[in-house]
């Protein structure tokens, strides 16, 4: 961040060895980073800060349109929270930053051709793929995962068909109690007019104008004090307009470790203060209901006609982990039945490996010790190769998370940086890279090309009384980033 | 059945929070279109839309000031700075060069501005935080005490010599989840 002011001020404490020495000769590490979520710029910020004027970073991104899930996660009536967008595009202006969209690794060019065109090389590409229930009927039509369904309002590229219809779906139940079950309930029952401001996806406003929803059921495993949703998104579903909150008020009867388990920490106190209060309040008036259920765990989606009808869910109750740690939420035999005509997952966000990579499948992450990729099956690292974010530590936290979790990667990079690997490439950076990707017809967005498709995106979101309208068609984006 | 067991709710938003909510609905829009339209050149603060100011302006013109010391644990680095009557310490931190991030920009809307007040009689002095300061400083790295936004502590003439810390996210700290490999 501020890379003016900020810069001046850290540029001493950042030439050391490696960098004193490849800016004689080649004029300064060269970096590349894959992703440009939040945990990718805040690399790249925090990399430009400690190598110098000599460090060059490029972000390979495989859309066309930079920031991740500040652009596809973030839910659309949180617009504040995208606020960040202004300082990575700050960011991104700086000359010694290059933006290459529309670049997969896997795809496009392989990880071994990218690595030979630099000194080091962050993966940042978080997390594509969604943990399993683990439940028959899990892949019946109807069944999604939240990530699935939040990148479909969001306007991400593959999901903007998602096949759903929801002026035919009357009942969701939503399996988490995270902020992003909390997102999809709070979208899927708030009124379609208080969205359509916002920067939410045309084609998602058109149906939730027509949504048949009548209600939505969040499941929990756990109880109301082990819920990972955070104060201020709970806080904003409970007082949503027109819609009933329903809950059980056994579920909120605490054992001695549930309430040593709330008190030990800030939140939990407070997440747990808030439904209280608004269990001992009077009752919601509105044509729709949100269901909370605490203690319940999917046990099998249910078939009806060719798709998803029913959800099978099994009550639970709360153990001591014999390892240590959190409770475990153990099944206890009894069932009950609740109509779905749509089933969301939301039961946590998965890495996705890449060949040639050490990687943790217990954890869904790449192996690393802070931020330093171990070499595949070895005890050693993989020299020149680091990872920061989700791909990194996992898929939980905030925006503000990975600016501490860039951090701790550059960190490790400084104190590992005579271990960089030396450019391959005849032409190093992103000049080599574009000329290798120009070779096999792929189009390379720049930083300026995504400026245009943003102000072609705010023009029409403006004729709409909208932020931006986002394209969801990436051989229209191709096409504008393109035009002279 | 499971109706039958159902309880309904209230809302308990509060009122006292109304004015903030609709002032930060109506901030984005106008952020985004000036985002687009500015030059390169131009630092994005400086396109902030004063609403989002909490600050007094009639206190700013007084010319008066008061110093604030920042202590920033990632380097020990320590700053001491004149902070005019009236502005914010994320406002006084980047306008002095240090390194204090503002993700969301003073819209309430994350934590990274998250700064500790060193001594318990000035915190004692700070207005206190409301829900939606607290909703993030929950979320902060490292919450403390004395931790409170650096948006929403205001500088006033009874903070003169005010001390904050600006945590380190990584001296000597795993980041959340990150456990080391036994090997």
């Amino acid at each position: 961040m501020l890379p003016r002011l900020g810069g001046a001020l850290l540029r001493p404490l950042a030439a050391r060895s490696f960098a004193a020495a490849a800016a004689a000769a080649s004029g300064g590490p060269h970096f590349c980073i894959v992703g440009s979520g939040p945990a990718g710029f805040y690399t790249a910020d925090k990399l430009l800060k400690k190598f110098g004027d000599g460090a060059r970073v490029d972000i390979v991104e495989a859309l066309p349109t930079p920031f991740g899930l500040v652009r596809s996660g973030v839910a659309p009536d949180h617009a504040d929270t995208k606020n960040v967008i202004n300082q990575f595009t700050q960011l991104a202006r700086d000359p010694r930053l290059a933006f290459l969209g529309n670049v997969r690794v896997g795809r496009d060019v392989s990880l071994p051709e990218l690595r030979a065109h630099y000194n080091a090389v962050v993966l940042c590409y978080g997390a594509e793929s969604d943990r399993r229930l683990g439940v028959p009927g899990e892949d019946l039509p109807g069944v999604f995962s939240a990530r699935e369904f939040v990148w479909w309002y969001n306007g991400h590229p593959a999901y903007r068909d998602l096949p759903l219809d929801l002026s035919r779906t009357r009942r969701v139940a939503i399996a988490g109690l995270g902020n992003v079950a909390v997102d999809c309930a709070r979208v899927l029952l708030k009124q379609a007019d208080d969205l359509a401001g916002t920067d939410i996806c045309s084609h998602a406003v058109e149906q939730l104008r027509n949504s048949a929803v009548q209600e939505v059921h969040l499941l929990g495993r756990r109880g109301p004090v082990q819920a990972a949703f955070t104060p201020k998104e709970l806080r904003e579903l409970l007082s949503l307009e027109g819609v009933q909150v329903h809950m059980n008020p056994e579920d909120f009867q605490l054992s001695s470790a549930c309430e040593a388990e709330m008190k030990a920490t800030r939140m939990k106190k407070r997440v747990y203060e808030i439904l209280q209060k608004a269990m001992a309040g009077p009752p919601r008036q509105g044509a729709k209901s949100l269901f909370i259920h605490f203690l319940r765990t999917p046990a099998e989606v249910v078939e009806v006609e060719g798709r998803v009808g029913q959800m099978r869910i099994e009550k639970t109750r709360l153990e001591p982990n014999e390892k240590g740690g959190d409770q475990k939420a153990r099944g206890t035999g009894e069932y009950e039945t609740i109509p779905a005509d749509l089933v969301l997952k939301s039961i946590g966000f998965k890495s996705v490996g890449i060949p040639g990579v050490a990687f943790d499948k217990r954890r869904g992450v790449i192996s690393n010790k802070l931020g330093q990729v171990y070499a595949e099956g070895g005890e050693s690292f993989d020299p020149g190769l680091y990872v920061c974010g989700w791909l990194k530590r996992g898929p939980s936290g905030i925006i503000g998370t990975n600016l501490v979790d860039a951090e701790q990667t550059v960190d490790t990079m400084t104190q590992t940086q005579d271990s960089f690997r030396r450019v391959e490439a005849a032409t190093p950076g992103a000049a080599g890279l574009r000329q290798l990707l120009e070779s096999r017809g792929v189009q390379v967005v720049s930083f300026l090309g995504w400026e245009r498709v943003d102000a072609e995106e705010v023009r029409r979101g403006a004729a709409l009384g909208k932020p931006r309208d986002k394209l969801t068609d990436v051989q229209e984006m191709l096409q504008l980033a393109a035009a002279a | 059945m499971l109706r039958a067991l159902s309880r309904a709710l209230a809302a308990q938003q509060s009122l006292l929070a109304l004015p903030q909510l609709v002032q930060q609905q109506a901030a984005p829009a106008a952020a985004l279109a000036a985002a687009a339209l500015a030059a390169a050149s131009s630092s994005w603060r400086q396109r902030l839309p004063s609403a989002w100011r909490p600050y007094s302006a009639a206190a700013e013109k007084s010319g008066e000031t008061i110093s604030v010391t920042f202590k920033d644990e990632k380097d020990g680095s320590e700053k001491v700075v004149q902070a005019p009557l009236g502005k914010s310490l994320l406002e006084v931190a980047h306008e002095n060069g240090v390194e204090l991030e503002g993700a969301c920009e003073g819209s309430l809307a994350c934590s990274t501005c998250h700064v500790i007040v060193e001594d318990q009689e000035f915190y004692d002095k700070l207005p206190e935080a409301d829900d939606d300061e607290n909703d993030m400083l929950d979320l902060a790295f490292g919450l403390t005490d004395t931790s409170r936004l650096g948006c929403q502590i205001i500088a006033s003439k009874d903070l003169d010599g005010l001390v904050v810390r600006i945590p380190s996210a990584t001296r000597n700290m795993a980041v959340d989840g990150f456990r080391p490999k036994p090997h």
